[in-house]
């Protein structure tokens, strides 16, 4: 059944703040075998000018996962988490993450389009910080394929 | 930052990256990512969705193409956006030998001190991201 578009605009609020660490940075970049020593030695990163160890380009994934927990769980919006699939993905960093940030995201849905059975959700996900700076602004599409698709 | 002072203009190709992908490497993707969904680690779960096996993170393949990019950039905060479509997926065999997946990029543009990069991912001969592209601060 195709979701409803009415859907479109429906804001989720922040959850509880992220708190970035060096050891899961470090557990970050091991799993994608970079070995940067700006991820990995605070002295490295700091003498580079950085505040702290710094994440990599898709680090934020961690955040923006939960987004679709968010959206799951939200009863009216009725979406098949065993028939979604991630479509595409963005960030756009506004500010470089490091060890020691204190992040939320915040979700909105920006549109909902169904196509040849199919259902497209473009999400956007505004990360910021304790100050409320942004940090970065990533979008997914999550497509839930239909039943005959 | 030797790569970049050597000088970054459009044609300028990135060191290529070729990456095994082992179901030991989605475990540990999967820990570090907190993405636990079965299908990146159980053939039976991947199956009854009709997959052929077990698959890849999409956005394992693209860590691994953003690696290859700030390897190349020697900075990973120089990486000021990133995007990819995850078109076809990466199965990875249950063996010590993986899935290769062959990484390479390409400046397109330079404007204002930032560059384009295009990113290419395969497996198996077949692209496996879609409008894969890097702004890389140069």
């Amino acid at each position: 059944m195709a979701l409803d578009q009415s859907f479109i605009g429906r804001a989720y609020p922040p959850g509880t703040p992220y708190q970035v660490s060096r050891e899961k940075i470090a557990e970050f970049v091991r799993a994608i075998g970079d070995t940067s020593k700006l991820s990995r030695d605070p002295g490295v990163a700091r003498a580079a000018g950085h505040a702290d160890v710094v994440a990599p380009p898709t680090f934020l994934t961690i955040l923006t996962l939960g987004v679709i927990d968010i959206l799951a769980n939200d009863p009216d919006l009725g979406l098949d988490y065993g028939r979604m699939v991630h479509g595409d993905q963005s960030f756009t960093h506004h500010r470089p993450v490091t060890a020691g940030d204190r992040l939320t995201a915040a979700t909105t849905i920006e549109d909902i389009m169904a196509r040849a059975g199919n259902d497209f959700l473009t999400v956007r996900v505004e990360v910021a910080d304790d100050a409320g700076e942004p940090v970065c602004t990533a979008k997914a599409q999550l497509v839930v394929r239909g039943e005959d698709a | 930052m030797n790569n970049l002072a050597k000088g970054v203009e459009k044609g300028t190709e990135l060191p290529p990256l070729a990456v095994d992908v082992t179901r030991a490497d989605l475990v540990r993707y999967a820990g570090a990512s907190l993405d636990f969904n079965p299908i990146h680690w159980s053939d039976r779960v991947a199956t009854s969705v009709g997959l052929p096996g077990v698959i890849a993170h999409g956005m394992y393949t693209m860590a691994l193409a953003n690696r290859m990019v700030t390897e190349w950039a020697g900075d990973a905060t120089r990486v000021l956006s990133c995007s990819a479509r995850f078109t076809r997926p990466v199965v990875v065999p249950d063996d010590d030998q993986g899935a290769r997946v062959d990484f390479s990029g390409k400046v397109t543009d330079v404007t204002d001190g930032i560059a384009t990069v295009a990113i290419t991912a395969k497996f198996d001969g077949k692209t496996v991201l879609a409008k894969a592209t890097a702004h890389v601060r140069v």
